[in-house]
């Protein structure tokens, strides 16, 4: 009987890894979809470095937009076995993704809260912010995304141009 | 103090480059929110606890950044980047520069 009971103890983050995590998953992609397809879908992105600049010379402002997110228990046991025997990682492809995504987000979104026409010269940066070991090991990733945000020339027509 | 990650500022030039400046901060998450996230790890997701303090250091590590920018009578500095290293088990190291310019 105490043996079952061991058992259980030691399944249950499993379960609620798996059950939770799917869920809570799910639930953030769905958010990400929605938010992406929404107010600050507007504002686009660029990476390059020497963007087409309205004339008079726009001000800009520097913008950030971070996230941690943690795998969940299920994923990371799924994760442990692959490292066994190597290959496709697909558990931390979602995690990184979800990260990335919702860091770009969040600066969209206070670029957009800044009125801004486009965000320029976009980083994204990854970082792992603490290492462990085995079962004690944090499987969680930061993102950081940051950009110059392009806000409309005070006093010309170039915002009515692009609404 | 005009801070971008672009190369220039549009419609302004630089007058003088003053070199590189830096700032950073090393940042231990705490032990309250080390228990949130030890329970967040079951069912993952995200650890809100440390994206405040990752935020906070980042602003902490751009003011040092401003701070030594001013000292050196800049307005603007240029090519801004930041970078993230975990130091030791649990703490991160927070580092922003960029070179600092006069522009007219």
């Amino acid at each position: 009987m105490s043996i079952l009971w061991t058992i259980l103890i030691l399944l249950s983050p499993l379960v609620v890894g798996y059950g939770v995590g799917r869920f809570l998953e799910g639930r953030h992609f769905d958010s990400l979809q929605e938010r992406e397809s929404g107010f600050g879908q507007r504002v686009p992105l660029l990476n390059i470095k020497r963007p087409p600049m309205a004339e008079p010379p726009p001000p800009t402002e520097l913008v950030l937009g971070s996230v941690v997110i943690s795998v969940d228990y299920f994923k990371r046991f799924l994760a442990a076995l692959r490292l066994l025997v190597g290959g496709h990682l697909g558990s931390y492809e979602s995690l990184v993704e979800r990260a990335r995504r919702e860091a770009l987000l969040r600066m969209r979104e206070k670029a957009a809260a800044l009125g801004a026409t486009m965000v320029v010269n976009v980083r994204l940066e990854t970082a792992s912010i603490s290492k462990g070991i085995g079962q004690n090991a944090v499987g969680s990733v930061e993102v950081l995304a940051y950009g110059t945000a392009v806000l409309p020339a005070p006093s010309s027509a170039f915002n009515a141009e692009t609404t | 103090m005009i801070k971008t990650t672009l190369e220039y500022v549009p419609g302004m030039t630089v007058v003088r480059h003053l070199g590189i400046v830096q700032g950073s901060t090393v940042r231990a998450k705490h032990i309250g929110r080390d228990i949130m996230a030890g329970l967040k790890n079951i069912v993952g997701g995200e650890l809100g606890g440390y994206t405040e303090l990752l935020s906070q250091a980042r602003d902490e590590a751009l003011s040092r950044m401003e701070m030594q920018a001013d000292a050196m009578g800049a307005n603007a500095v240029l090519n801004v980047r930041f970078s993230t290293s975990s130091v030791a088990q649990g703490a991160a190291e927070i580092l922003v520069y960029g070179t600092a310019v006069n522009v007219e």
